[in-house]
């Protein structure tokens, strides 16, 4: 009974302690946003790999969402007469939820694992011991052109795949639910509200910190070795995903509990 | 000046450095030989601040290195990497530049091109090599780039670990005079660490020799063949029988 104590306090020491190593970071991040140099083509550099190819991805994610969240709505709704809610809820499934953690997951897999997989490779082959030497802060030039640039474009991409799943709402709606497809706007416009749009906003601005912010951690801490870089990039993922998650959890709590 | 002074570093219980006390005189050459693994690569960082020491001092100058402001410091260091270090997302003369592209030694964009062309010529490679990517070059080329990229800055104190690994005998001489000049030419400070006993012959005004963590034997190029120490006998004669374990 001590042993099983003692093991999940030890889980929740270490959990705690890697918080703490993660805010450490993202301070140490942010307070160059204030120092110079700046790298303004790293973060240009960034804003293209991490918003503009971006695109497909949350496109095709947002666009079957979408369409499968009215079938199921219309299902669901047909129990209790209610199949005409498919527009609204729909909308609100959309821009409050599944849209920011959606767009937020699939981020996570594209961008987290691309930075802590470049980053971790760097410091395989020395080549963050090499910038250093160079003069230039792996900070500056590495990370926060990276968490910068997720923070800037995510809110973008969250918007743009809220918009898209409601489409795909609406394609399912107009062609195999039999709803007017002008009805489906209306419906949908009338019935949002702008705390719904802002909060989804936030989120993506929330979820792209931290997705950039744990490639940049895991690779920068990354062990020797390819070894090293798969151990890295797969942590990244992973904490990504569940911190994506739970702050997704915080701020609907904060955003809608009355 | 470089000194370092009873300099430990350890990972976990492998104690790599177990109190090196070693001078580099300014303007002068120095080669660190030494076995595969003794810690070499280590001791070259500690200097330059990429591997903190467990204890011990390493001044530059008579000034303790960490209590330096790190951008003016590194400002005077180049530095080749073991394994090349290029940054493979820019092109080769944007690594040889990089220095030049940014920073307090920032130039226009041509004439640091114009210098990074310059400074591959030097090291044998041709204008061409400018443009491509350092992973569509060999390894040596990638060495010779990154050798490239340490002297680019002129910088007053440079270290080279291993120039001449993975490189042929020609393309090894070429760079063995190129060291040799820029001490001469520009009165830098280098320390280099080699394995190949033609370039120590070549570029060492000193040689030290680092065994078990601590510096076995330092002194002239010119008593590397007279003295009587076993190890450093060994090691110059390259044989497998001697107090060296070859077995590590
Ligand atoms: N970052 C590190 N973490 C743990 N051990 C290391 C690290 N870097 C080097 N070592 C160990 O230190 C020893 C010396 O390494 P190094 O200085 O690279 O040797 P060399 O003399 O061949 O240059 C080796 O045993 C190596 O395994
Ligand atoms: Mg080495």
């Amino acid at each position: 009974m001590t042993r099983i104590l003692a093991s999940i306090g030890a889980a929740v020491l270490s959990s705690l302690a890697a918080l703490g190593r993660f805010v450490l970071f993202a301070l140490g991040t942010v307070s160059h946003l204030f120092r110079p140099p700046f790298y303004p083509k790293e973060l240009g550099h960034s804003l293209l790999q991490i918003g503009y190819f971006s695109l497909p991805v949350v496109g095709l994610t947002a666009i079957f969402t979408g369409g499968a969240l009215a079938l199921q709505i219309y299902a669901g709704g047909a129990r209790f007469n209610a199949e005409a809610v498919v527009p609204q809820i729909v909308a609100i499934g959309m821009v409050r939820e599944l849209g920011p953690v959606l767009v937020g997951l699939m981020i996570a897999a594209r961008v987290t694992s691309s930075v802590a997989a470049e980053i971790a490779t760097m410091k395989v082959t020395e080549q963050i011991d090499a910038l250093v030497t160079l003069s230039t802060h792996p900070m500056k030039y590495l990370t926060l052109p990276r968490v910068l640039a997720a923070t800037l474009v995510m809110p973008v991409l969250v918007g743009i795949g809220d918009i898209i799943g409601i489409m795909g709402g609406y394609l399912v709606g107009t062609q195999r639910l039999g709803f007017n497809g002008a009805t489906y706007l209306q419906n949908t416009i009338d019935f949002l509200e702008p705390l719904d749009v802002t909060s989804s906003l936030v989120k993506g601005a929330v979820f792209g910190f931290i997705a950039a912010l744990m490639g940049c951690y895991y690779g920068m801490n990354s062990g020797r070795g390819a070894m090293g870089v798969g151990r890295a990039t797969k942590n990244s993922v992973v904490m990504a995903a569940i911190l994506i998650l739970a702050s997704n959890f915080l701020l609907t709590e904060a955003f809608f509990s009355a | 000046m470089i000194t370092l002074s009873n300099v430990h570093k350890a990972f976990g219980d492998n104690k790599v450095l177990r109190g090196i006390d070693l001078t580099v005189p300014k303007g002068t050459s120095t080669v660190v030989i030494g076995g595969s693994g003794t810690g070499k690569s280590i001791l070259i960082k500690c200097i330059l601040g990429l591997v903190e020491p467990d204890s011990g001092v390493i001044t530059v100058d008579g000034v303790d290195v960490t209590t330096q402001p790190r951008d003016a410091f590194l400002a005077r260091f180049g530095m080749l990497f073991q394994g090349g270090a290029l940054f493979d997302s820019l092109p080769v003369w944007q690594n040889v530049a990089f220095r030049l592209l940014r920073g307090s030694l920032k130039r226009p964009k041509a004439e640091a091109r114009e210098i990074a062309i310059e400074k591959l010529r030097r090291v044998g490679l041709a204008p061409e090599v400018a443009d491509r990517f350092p992973a569509e070059l060999s390894g040596g080329m990638q060495k010779r780039v990154s050798l490239a990229r340490a002297i680019a800055a002129e910088p007053e104190i440079i270290f080279f670990d291993e120039p001449t690994t993975g490189l042929d005998p020609i393309m090894s001489g070429v760079i063995n005079d190129l060291i040799r000049e820029i001490v001469a030419e520009i009165g830098a400070t280098t320390i280099t660490i080699t394995h190949d006993m033609t370039s120590v012959r070549a570029i060492a005004d000193q040689v030290a020799m680092l065994h078990a963590g601590k510096i076995r034997w330092a002194g002239p190029i010119g008593d590397l063949d007279t003295t009587d120490d076993a190890y450093v006998r060994q090691f110059v004669s390259g044989s497998p029988e001697g107090p060296i374990e070859t077995l590590r």
